[in-house]
């Protein structure tokens, strides 16, 4: 038995040797927000925290994430508030599948750089693909939600 | 005298919805429900199919349409919940089971609120109109006193209010009114209809990771399966071996599947392979990795892509079907032009890849099945599932998830069959997940292409002959063996309808048979046809030494609208107006930095009239896109943010298809697997985005497509402004431009 910390609730899973968290996450515990896009790293659906850094939890094995703080999308910091308040002012989303992953590098961004300029932005979430095409909406988004931050 | 009371199903059929009557069902889109809810619970009001009125005011609407980004739950609801006179915040949305009862539910070809929205804003004024009579009776006074207001009906003599969840029993009694009794609010007191929706019916869900997509549908018990199919189209299992999957903890099952041919002119059916059940999706996936599969290639192990390219290019070289609208003679244009041009245009195939990969959880027990699914189309499917697998009808029951991204790859509902075919053999619910790879590698893919265009002008630089010669893998071979030729619904995107008044056309069709599963990709054809004639035209105004927007003008001829039959004959002045307006917002004259250019390409599609300007740097024959100007005429509206979003999505989708969008293909099978090899634009690569809506009083058309189109030839015809190359060939990385 292996013992997962997410969101600040401990779940017990007995995963198979070799699983990455993404599986774990969304088979074995039950938490869905966090979502399977390409399985190798590609295109950051499946971004979560652990211990505050951004991984592509598809590419992470379980045993990394055991005994630290895992955050999913199902959680809530205080960039991830900011960032939905944003993220609804902006109506970012269209189909929302990947919008999981970029609020997740959204808040590792916020959370780590008071004032990201556009490149900072560029870089944060360039890992995160939206077929959907939502991208002129995150960035005004995330720019918004700085200031928000910085007024909370 | 005797009254004749419609009823609720009659009202349906009077709107032009039901196609057979039926209880008033809705459905619950809970995973772990299986039964179907129904709105009539004797408790609440529930006037028609789509909605339903608690005590508490609670309403809650029915959509029927799938929602795939486009936002068509909040739209949806939102008409309904105009007419009715409904305060937002009350507002929830079930999602509708696949059933001939809610009229027709293919959410394609961008019609939804094109076709629905005044059935839908009918329902709720239906609901509106009981209501007010409710009142009327419960006060004692004539109905044209009594008047809704957010959620309340207001008597107008006496200033009383009544809620109206107040009104529930009083309006149980009120006879269903008749068509004419029903009447539509006027626009100047919209609320919702073209104004931005405060709240997304969806968006909290969004935020916090909690909307059901397919992939999160959940039964306790249920297995998960990855299929292994044949890495050359329509090939099958010669022999496989197994052991090393049934070594992966967690596999439970090695199971054949046998391909499943659909019957002429219908259906998809399902490619076969052998599939892995196992109670976690990444042991399925291992499992599937470890098998040892032998394969018979089959008849399209020899395609090569490049090839065909390359035999396409000859094809359309030669002289091929002439197909209507036969228009003046070209031989004479040419040979009394002052100039002719031709040019070749090519573009390859190209997958959907939306973020969500395709996937089904599918339940057969007792006769029964139920399925779980991110479909386009659920009717279609649960009629497949009947002709497959023999159920009644009435016995299978499509719960439509929510679609992470779709683009045409959900409609095509292979990835059902498949789960039904398994759940079927292992006697347990079953949800079959597709990697990226599978996603990739075995889709119905948008066709490779190639054109021929040759055109003429006189000495004043006006077209006066144009001959086009397109050449593509129809989609009808997908339903229909040996169909080698471009199917007319596929021409009538863009190139038999061709905008420009030219005195002198001729269009053919050139022979190109399948090798690949086709299948229709956001705007379809309409993305061929667009690259095409608007570089072509570029062409031409370059040849004729004239301004781009200045000639197509002139090219566009007099306003007038199409004398065809049509639900919204094409009308040259709205074209005229948005490709005027795209030239204002781009502010298409200004002085451009070095190494910058404007390209521009116009589009009509799907009813709606599209102008794009994209704004491209070139450094080191690296294309960067700068900024990208959109002007849509899309008649009327609904959620203006939700449209603006689209077109914004629709100039991104377009950039990938340009820059990167390419499936390539040798002995039969893909190249590419994942989005290391089949790229998206990611943000890095994202422009400045600015769309501009045409306000008028036109009746609602397409949204979802129409923004795609002219977006790789105003990519190349800026790129030609910027350096004087012209791409004649898709995607740009082919050319080492990005």
């Amino acid at each position: 038995m292996q013992t997962l910390t997410i969101n600040g609730q401990d779940y017990q899973i007995k995963a198979p040797e070799g699983m990455p968290l993404l599986w774990a996450i969304r088979d074995l515990i039950g938490l869905t927000g966090t979502k399977f896009g390409c399985g190798v790293a590609q295109c950051g659906a499946c971004s979560i925290m652990i211990d505050g850094v951004v991984v592509r939890s598809c590419s992470t094995m379980v045993s990394q994430g055991v005994g630290k703080k895992i955050t999913t999308i199902e959680g809530s910091s205080d960039s991830l508030t900011v960032l939905r308040q944003a993220w609804r002012n902006n109506s970012v989303p269209q189909c929302g599948y990947c919008q999981s992953g970029q609020l997740i590098s959204a808040a590792e961004l916020l959370d780590t750089n008071e004032n990201p300029t556009d490149k900072d932005i560029d870089n944060a979430m360039s890992g995160n693909i939206c077929r959907c095409g939502t991208y002129v909406r995150i960035k005004k988004a995330i720019k918004e939600a700085v200031e928000l931050k910085k007024q909370v | 005298m005797k009254k004749i009371q419609m009823k609720r199903r009659d009202f349906v059929k009077i709107v032009g919805l039901a196609t057979t009557g039926g209880l008033i069902l809705g459905c619950n889109v809970s995973p772990e429900k299986i039964v179907i809810n129904t709105l009539e619970d004797g408790i609440s009001f529930v006037p028609n199919l789509f909605i339903q009125l608690q005590k508490d005011g609670k309403v809650t609407i029915v959509v029927a349409r799938s929602e795939m980004g486009q936002g068509i739950r909040t739209s949806m609801a939102s008409a309904i919940a105009e007419d009715l006179e409904a305060d937002w915040q009350y507002v929830s949305v079930q999602q509708a089971t696949g059933d001939a009862k809610f009229g027709n539910q293919n959410t394609d070809g961008s019609r939804s609120i094109r076709t629905l929205l005044r059935p839908m804003r009918k329902m709720g004024a239906m609901a509106r109109s009981i209501l007010e009579q409710a009142a009327a009776k419960k006060w004692g006074t004539s109905v044209e006193n009594c008047k809704a207001e957010n959620h309340f009906i207001v008597n107008s003599s006496t200033g009383e209010k009544v809620f109206f969840g107040d009104l529930v029993e009083e309006a149980k009694t009120i006879p269903i009114p008749s068509d004419e009794n029903i009447i539509l609010k006027d626009k100047k007191d919209f609320k919702y209809i073209g104004k931005k929706v405060i709240r997304g019916i969806d968006m909290e869900n969004f935020l916090h990771g909690k909307s059901k997509y397919g992939l999160d549908a959940r039964l306790p018990n249920m297995k998960y399966a990855s299929i292994a199919r044949s890495p050359v189209t329509f090939g099958s299992v010669k022999s496989y071996d197994s052991s090393d999957t049934e070594e992966i903890s967690g596999v439970e099952q090695v199971v054949q599947l046998d391909r499943l041919i659909p019957p002429a002119g219908q259906f998809f059916g399902m490619l076969g392979g052998v599939a892995v059940v196992a109670n976690n999706t990444w042991s399925a996936f291992q499992g599937k990795n470890n098998l040892n599969i032998e394969w018979n290639s089959g008849i399209n192990e020899s395609y090569d892509s490049e090839k065909f390219k390359e035999k396409l290019i000859d094809r359309i070289h030669n002289t091929a079907k002439v197909v209507p609208p036969f228009k003046g003679d070209v031989t004479k244009a040419f040979n009394n032009a002052d100039k002719v041009i031709e040019a070749t245009y090519t573009m390859p195939h190209l997958a959907h890849a939306p973020m969500e990969v395709p996937n089904a959880l599918a339940w057969v027990r007792d006769g029964k099945c139920d399925v779980w699914a991110p479909v386009q189309d659920p009717q279609t499917v649960r009629a497949e599932i009947a002709h497959f697998f023999g159920f009644a009808i009435e016995d299978i029951t499509i719960n439509v998830m929510m679609l992470g991204g779709a683009f045409g790859r959900k409609s095509k509902s292979d990835f059902v069959v498949e789960a039904v075919s398994l759940s079927q053999k292992i006697k347990a619910p079953v949800q079959v997940v597709w990697s990226r790879e599978d996603d990739i590698q075995h889709s119905f893919y948008h066709a490779q292409n190639a054109q021929y265009v040759k055109g003429s002008l006189d000495k004043n630089g006006n077209v006066t002959g144009w001959l086009h010669r397109v050449a593509f893998p129809s989609i009808t071979s997908s339903f229909k063996p040996m169909s080698d030729y471009i199917a007319g619904f596929e021409l009538g995107m863009g190139f038999t309808n061709n905008p420009y008044n030219i005195p002198n056309i001729q269009i053919e069709n050139a022979k190109a048979e399948s090798h690949l599963r086709i299948g229709w990709l956001r705007s379809v054809s309409n993305i061929i046809s667009g690259f095409g004639i608007n570089s072509f035209v570029d062409e031409l105004a370059v040849a004729s030494g004239k301004d781009a927007i200045d000639f197509r003008l002139n090219l566009l001829g007099e306003d007038k609208i199409s004398t065809e039959k049509s639900p919204h004959p094409f009308n040259v002045a709205r074209l005229k107006n948005v490709l005027l307006e795209v030239k204002k917002l781009s502010d298409w004259e200004r002085e451009l930095p070095e190494g910058h250019g404007l390209g521009v390409a116009i589009h009509y599609s799907f009813y709606s009239y599209v102008a794009t300007v994209v704004e491209v740097s070139v450094k080191s024959e690296k294309v960067k896109i700068e900024n990208i100007y959109s002007v849509l005429d899309c008649g009327m509206y609904v959620n203006r943010d939700a449209v603006i979003n689209q077109m914004e999505g629709a100039a991104i989708f377009g950039m990938s298809i340009t820059m990167f969008g390419k499936i390539s293909t040798k002995n039969g099978a893909v190249d590419q697997s994942n989005f290391h090899d089949y790229q998206m634009t990611r943000m890095i690569d994202a422009p400045n985005i600015y769309v501009h809506l045409v306000d008028n009083d036109e009746d609602p058309t397409g949204v979802g497509e129409p923004g795609v189109p002219p977006v790789s030839a105003a990519i190349t015809n800026a790129i030609f402004s910027a350096t004087g190359k012209r791409v004649r060939s898709l995607p740009l990385s082919d050319h080492g431009m990005v």
